[in-house]
């Protein structure tokens, strides 16, 4: 029988089906030494054991029985499933915008992977409209799938191929760009991608979702449809990540793409903007600006793409009691760019100073961004930050470490040498370094006091 | 013209043998555990109170095979708004789907497997979770998280079998608070309780077979003495059909008592609905033939008189008449007691398109109070339809009231089929409401977040020696013990049955004065306000067992449990807190000597008090003595040492006098 037909069996599951003589979608009657069970045979998941045969009952239900306690199987049929997910052909209408979706992966719409049993993205602009038709109410939309990988596979590859296409689009003269991307690593993307897509005139919006979409209670539409309006009708330009603002169905929130941080693993509200405020907020309705010093759409076409990337770069995420070889083994490997996450204001320890000198006389770059995620470098405060520096270690204001590291990947693409490669990482593209950071650009609430009790019964969250 | 049906009283097994009533069951029932099923939540806790409140909506997805389950997209139409109440203590972030799931309960599964070889299921090798879509808003994912634990088991009844088609563990939901135009409001603190759901096949065929089989399930479950009991810890959903019709669920019935007359008026529904069906092809309406037309008629009814249109039209809203051909005089006629065809419509209305302020509908066949007949005859005019038409008014805002239009055109085509495919709502007065459209096995999805859990014949077989025993076969024990009648069903189901066993065998202690003792006086301590339950097994034990060992009074074992349960918590061993007590308090047979010191005692302050017979005076002494020497002395061997104490001082006396 050929592997189609044993989908995923291996081992005793794959003989006992072989035994007698069926497969994967027959309909069945088997016998077993617990009792007798009717139902469709289906594939069983890679990453499953091998000794169960997966069965799915008249009710809908699955079950598994254990393959050496099969003593027969009657197959009485065969019945294959199709999952698709309805397509349309998606309307168009002259007077809305036209809106480009680039998909790279992600769960915004998905289906079932009988392989792995997990979810894998589907991606058309039939599928969309068939399982989000509220997109049509607001431009015609046409569709990419540039890439369909778990946001952890986005690379060096990913990110030159995606700046190129996003320029390409712009001058073909769309009115705003969507990019579907897990979530994972989208602040890495949107982060690349600000230094990559310069100056673009249209809005960038990259938008995933944290609930996938085969899921009732998805963020996946309401995202979707935040961040197609944000890129058809938004006044917004350049890159930005869109997702649900509360876990509540109450409004997105539109963040600058060097600014913006994945915080929590699975809530909804996950993605939040660090040091500083949002762009906007975003709804079915309306878009709110809460800056009034961003960049506008324009009708030009003058976008400036530079898609360059080395990827010899890492980060050291600093703790106690490092050891100094872990330096010497980044360096003698041939990195050539660390980005130092350090305690407090930007520390390490002294017993890495020899290493991280031998570093710097490499000509290995080296930047100091803050584990604390809020707040600046001042590496002038304390002896040991002065004693760093001297070392050659670059402080780097309030750059979250993931956008140091982005940019320093992208400034290592265009020089290896030292002043010029600090010359563009000290100067800013988009927001990633700001000069002052607004007495609410830190909020942490912290629950259980009583004035966010208050707020907390009085709000949807 | 349509046939009428007996009332409830006067049914017979034959009546509805006659209209082929076929039931089943699918009865769930809360776990006695410590954790919830799928997070770390403590289990069993309720408030009222809430700290948060969480806005979600739901949207239909596809099925497994790639097909959209009809109830999903019907509850897709009444675009509801949902809000979450959260309360710190009961729910955590996975409660409200921000947090996956954790690995399941393990102490939960145990009792799952435990119940599944009670109903001698096909056990499966390994449980696959499944995600059962509920779009209604219940559960906050949009699904709950179910697994199937075996099939085809059974259980006796009179003289045969009655099939258990499966069994699964799964998820409680949330509780609902309110349900008023496009806001729905939940209670989240129920959520995510392990429970199981048996189902049973459709093998019962009169209302009381339903009950009598659903109550055997139910003290079948509590016999195990791990599940949860009180108000809404167990809850049956009926499937009832007769032949023509269709399987329709009744969701959500809270006691068993009312599962016969509920299943009485779904038959008579039916019944009523294939009459309905039956009449409509004779006047030439079948599914093809069928028309309907709507109308705004907003201007026509501005001079109504009819309260709930004047005040919709006060409001700005509009109303819309819907004209549903050759239907006239069919609408009032009964389907349930006290309901009539009409309600399927106004139901469809309220729940569908959210028009919930009843009444939401009125139609051409009710009497002219509400609209005079001239405004219907105008309406007749003005929608080109006859005297054979029956004419349905229905108002509310643009979109609802379009929505209504399409729930009336739907639900009467549906008349011209026969009975639709439901879930329906328990009412309490015996009859049913639509609730939504019956699920199909398409709102089934593999819950892609958790591994199958692989069940090996060693937890199997670790299990199985501690299975109860079955509860008919208590039943019947306990009847040859003729132990008192209305304990015998109680006690089968109650937690101590286990406990009772032991004391009358390894104690020997009388069963009856066991049995008045756990099942009698422990109930009688709850309603003073006391917590039997804060006893362990082995205290209450320790308390017969002193009783067995001579040390303690007939009497005195009530009265040593009342003051263990009024005593602080234990701190010490459970023996020892027993024994401590007796000792404090002296509870121990009375020794010969004390007992004669004491009777005479007695006697002696009662003194010269005059009684007028030797009956009241021993009455008066008796009173007396029991109060000093309760637990310490049978009552029965008192009253005996006394009357012998008396009759000696008589004999004394009479010697004296002689």
């Amino acid at each position: 029988m050929a592997d189609e037909a044993l989908k995923g069996y291996r081992g005793p599951g794959a003989k006992v089906l072989k035994k007698h003589g069926v497969g994967v979608w027959s309909d069945v009657e088997v016998e077993s030494t617990t009792g007798g069970f009717k139902g469709l045979i289906l594939p069983r998941s890679e990453t499953a054991d091998d000794r169960h045969i997966v069965l799915k009952l008249a009710s809908g239900y699955n079950i598994g029985v254990a393959a050496e306690t099969i003593t027969g199987i009657t197959e009485h049929g065969r019945r294959e499933a199709h999952y698709k997910i309805p397509e349309k052909e998606f309307p168009f209408d002259p007077g809305k915008p036209n809106v480009k979706l680039i998909g790279t992966g992600g769960t915004i719409a998905s289906r079932l992977d009988y392989r792995t049993g997990a979810v894998i993205p589907a991606f058309s602009p039939g599928e969309l409209y068939g399982s989000v038709p509220e997109l049509a109410e607001i431009c015609n939309l046409k569709t990419e799938k540039l890439y369909g990988v778990f946001s952890e596979n986005m690379a060096r590859e990913q990110y030159i191929r995606l700046a190129e296409r996003i320029g390409e689009e712009i001058e073909t003269g769309v009115d705003g760009i969507v990019i579907g991307h897990g979530t994972d690593t989208m602040h890495h993307t949107a982060a690349v991608l600000t230094f990559m897509v310069q100056n673009s005139p249209i809005p960038i919006v990259m938008v995933g979702s944290q609930r996938s979409s085969d899921r009732p209670s998805s963020d996946a539409a309401l995202n979707l449809m935040y961040a197609v309006k944000a890129a058809a009708e938004g006044d917004i330009a350049g890159v930005m990540v869109c997702m649900f603002g509360p876990t509540s169905d109450e409004y997105g929130l539109l963040h600058s793409g060097c600014r913006v941080r994945k915080m929590h693993s699975s809530y909804r509200s996950t993605f939040r903007t660090v040091g500083d405020i949002p762009l906007a907020t975003i709804d079915r309705e309306r878009i709110i600006p809460l800056h009034d010093d961003y960049p506008h759409r324009r009708d030009d076409r003058g976008v400036k793409i530079n898609a360059v990337y080395n990827d010899k770069v890492t980060i050291l995420y600093y703790y106690p009691g490092m050891r100094a070889d872990l330096v010497d083994a980044i360096v003698d490997t041939g990195y050539r760019g660390i980005v130092i996450a350090g305690t407090g204001l930007g520390h390490v320890n002294k017993p890495l100073y020899p290493a991280l000198a031998r570093a710097a006389e490499k000509n290995v770059h080296i930047y100091m961004t803050v584990q604390t995620l809020w707040g600046y470098t001042q590496m002038y405060v304390y002896e040991t930050g002065r004693e760093i520096m001297g070392l050659g270690v670059v402080p780097i204001a309030n750059m979250l470490p993931e956008v140091a590291y982005m940019k320093l990947c992208w400034a290592l693409g265009q020089s290896d040498d030292h002043e010029e490669v600090q010359r563009i990482m000290q100067t800013p593209i988009s927001d990633e370094i700001t000069d002052r950071e607004p007495y609410n650009g830190y909020l942490i609430y912290q629950g259980g006091i009583p004035e966010v009790q208050d707020f907390l019964r009085s709000t949807h969250r | 013209m349509l046939a009428s049906f007996k009332p409830f009283d006067e049914m017979t097994p034959e009546d509805y043998a006659n209209i082929g009533l076929k039931c089943g069951l699918e009865v769930h029932q809360q776990l006695l555990t410590k954790r919830k099923l799928f997070c770390r939540c403590p289990a069993g806790r309720y408030s009222n109170e809430y700290d948060s409140e969480i806005l979600r909506h739901m949207r239909p997805t596809l099925s497994e095979l790639g097909e959209y389950d009809g109830t999903a997209l019907m509850e897709k139409k009444t675009r509801k708004n949902i809000y979450y109440r959260i309360h710190h203590e009961t729910v955590c972030t996975y409660e409200f789907d921000d947090t996956p799931p954790f690995m399941l309960d393990e102490e939960s599964l145990d009792i799952a497997i435990e119940l599944s070889l009670l109903l001698r299921l096909n056990m499966v090798g390994e449980l696959h979770i499944a995600r059962k879509q509920y779009l209604d808003g219940s559960i906050p994912t949009g699904f709950q998280r179910s697994a199937i634990l075996g099939v085809d088991g059974w259980i006796p009844y009179k003289d045969r079998r009655i099939g258990i088609r499966q069994l699964s563990i799964e998820e409680d939901a949330c509780r609902e608070v309110s349900d008023i135009g496009h806001d729905r409001v939940f209670l989240t603190d129920r959520l995510g309780m392990p429970l199981i759901e048996a189902v049973t096949e459709p093998d019962m065929h009169t209302p009381q077979e339903t009950a009598d089989v659903c109550q055997i399930i139910r003290m079948l479950c509590r016999s195990m003495g791990k599940v949860r009991t009180g108000y809404g810890a167990g809850r049956e959903d009926v499937n009832v059909s007769v032949r023509g019709g269709t399987r329709v669920e009744i969701k959500g019935v809270p006691q068993i008592w009312r599962i016969p007359h509920l299943v009485y008026n779904e038959a008579m529904r039916q019944c009523a609905l294939l009459e309905i069906r039956r009449e409509l092809k004779r006047r030439g309406v079948t599914p093809e033939t069928f028309a309907h037309t709507a109308h705004d008629v907003s201007r026509l009814v501005s001079k109504a008189t009819y309260g709930p249109i004047r005040a919709a039209l006060a409001e700005g809203l509009c109303v819309k008449c819907v004209v549903l051909k050759g239907f006239a005089g069919l609408l009032s006629h009964p389907t349930q007691e006290h309901t009539n065809f009409a309600s399927e419509f106004s139901d469809r209305v309220r729940v569908v398109a959210c028009l919930t302020k009843l009444p939401n509908i009125v139609h051409s066949d009710t009497a002219a109070e509400s609209i005079p007949a001239r405004d219907w005859k105008q309406l007749r005019k003005k929608t080109e339809s006859n005297a054979n038409d029956a004419l349905m008014l229905v108002w509310g805002d643009q979109r609802d009231t379009e929505m209504a239009c399409n729930e009336i055109a739907l639900r009467a085509r549906e008349a011209t089929e026969g009975v639709p495919n439901d879930t329906r709502q328990a009412l309490k007065d015996g009859t049913n409401g639509f609730e939504r459209v019956l699920p199909g096995a398409d709102r089934m999805y593999p819950d892609t977040d958790l591994p199958p859990i692989e069940i090996p014949p060693e937890r199997i077989e670790r299990i199985r020696p501690g299975l109860p025993e079955y509860v008919w076969d208590r039943e019947a024990r306990y009847r040859e013990m003729s132990l008192p009648e209305e304990l015998i069903h109680p006690m089968c189901m109650s937690p101590l049955a286990g406990l009772f066993d032991r004391i009358v065998g390894e104690l020997g202690v009388d069963p009856r004065f066991a049995a008045v003792v756990l099942f009698q006086r422990l109930k009688m301590f709850r309603r003073e306000g006391l917590r039997p339950e804060r006893l362990s097994n082995e205290e209450l034990f320790g308390v017969f067992k002193a009783r067995a060992d001579g040390r303690l009074a007939r009497e005195g074992v009530p009265e040593l449990i009342e003051m263990l349960l009024k005593a602080p918590a234990p701190r010490a061993g459970a023996e020892s807190r027993v024994t401590r007590l007796l000792d404090e308090l002296r509870i121990h047979p009375i020794p010969e000597d004390e007992l004669n010191a004491a009777i005479a005692g007695a006697i002696e302050r009662a003194g010269s008090r005059p009684f007028a017979t030797a009956e009241k005076k021993h009455r008066y002494l008796m009173g007396q003595l029991m109060g000093a020497l309760i637990g310490r002395i049978d009552g029965k061997r008192l009253a005996q040492v006394l009357e012998e104490r008396l009759s000696d001082r008589q004999s004394t006396a009479v010697a004296k006098g002689a």
